[in-house]
């Protein structure tokens, strides 16, 4: 199932870096998808090699391929988010009754990273949604479904936000109106993750 | 100069990095610890671990080095690139909160006269209004 998240998650983002650069050029420096596509390659061409180490191992060396690969700030975010969570794994949290645990270390790390939290137009303000969500709807069988409604409308909320970190913070009023690009590319890792999570119950 | 605090200059831009470097060593002598990076991984403007890392590592001194970045991005890579180093190394390192150009040459004439690191920072860091 790792193998298939992981490819679904990848493929994903690469097939979307062309939106992800129209995002990030309204709002940011318009290399958003560029950079994500290129960490995410990375990540496909060891694949088989992450996917036969253990499951924490294998977030952190998903992690660790980010942090190399990506560049600009999305490199150590989403670098942190793997790094975090697989430390997590490590530390004896289980999948997939620690989920929410699991992924709530990588919020904290992402959060920590960039020193910012929910509300300022970024990553977070769909990642925090999405960790509440699971905690909420632990143990539904829509839990699902559930998480990825909740990617997408909070990822639709970033438009009306005003932008106080990353680069759209520069733009101040300006970043009004626009979806945020990372915001946009951790709903589309969710989606991929929640559709192979789906097709597997 | 061993004996001196090393500066990396980190920029978005490989020739903003590499500018910001040559005005230092005109202003503070060619004998500075100083090195550079700008860009990324596919060559355009952007930070890269591995090169901060690098930069790190070509001018490493035991009194310590002081960063100079630019943009969100660089500050972010190079925290990262901070914590990958062995431990040893890392409490020996400091990232400054000031202007990249300015910073770099204030940062390299003190540390050309034999600053401490915290002396380093504290001449780049002035320069920022807080």
């Amino acid at each position: 199932m790792l193998r298939s998240m992981i490819v679904r998650g990848a493929e994903r983002i690469v097939a979307s870096a062309g939106e992800l650069c129209a995002l990030d050029r309204a709002i940011g420096d318009g290399d958003h998808g560029t950079n994500m596509k290129r960490g995410l390659e990375a990540v496909l061409a060891k694949a088989e090699d992450i996917v036969a180490l253990p499951t924490g191992e294998a977030l952190s060396a998903i992690g660790k391929t980010l942090v190399m690969t990506v560049g600009g700030a999305s490199g150590p975010l989403y670098g942190s988010f793997f790094l975090a969570a697989g430390g997590a794994i490590e530390r004896g949290r289980r999948l997939p009754d620690d989920l929410a645990d699991v992924v709530a270390a990588g919020v904290e790390a992402v959060g920590a990273r960039g020193r910012s939290t929910a509300g300022e137009k970024t990553m977070l303000d769909v990642l925090v949604p999405v960790l509440d969500a699971l905690r909420a709807g632990a143990g539904r069988a829509d839990l699902a479904g559930r998480v990825r409604a909740t990617a997408r409308q909070s990822t639709e909320r970033t438009g009306p936000m005003l932008a106080t970190k990353g680069r759209a913070a520069y733009l101040g009023p300006r970043s009004v109106g626009h979806i945020d690009p990372g915001a946009r590319s951790s709903c589309l890792i969710v989606e991929a993750i929640c559709d192979i999570w789906e097709e597997r119950l | 100069m061993s004996g001196s605090v090393g500066i990396v200059i980190v920029s978005h831009s490989i020739d903003v990095a590499k500018g910001a470097a040559d005005m230092v060593r005109q202003m503070v002598g060619e004998e500075v610890r100083v090195a550079y990076c700008g860009g990324n991984a596919g060559g355009g403007l952007g930070t890269d671990v591995n090169l901060i890392l690098q930069a790190i590592n070509s001018i490493w001194s035991p009194k310590g080095v002081a960063i100079m970045v630019d943009l969100g991005g660089a500050e972010t890579n190079s925290e990262m690139a901070v914590e990958m180093l062995p431990a040893e190394r890392r409490g020996s390192i400091v990232i400054c909160n000031a202007p990249i150009v300015e910073g770099a040459v204030m940062a390299a004439a003190e540390a050309a006269g034999g600053g401490s690191l915290e002396r380093v920072r504290a001449a780049a860091e002035e320069l920022s209004a807080s």
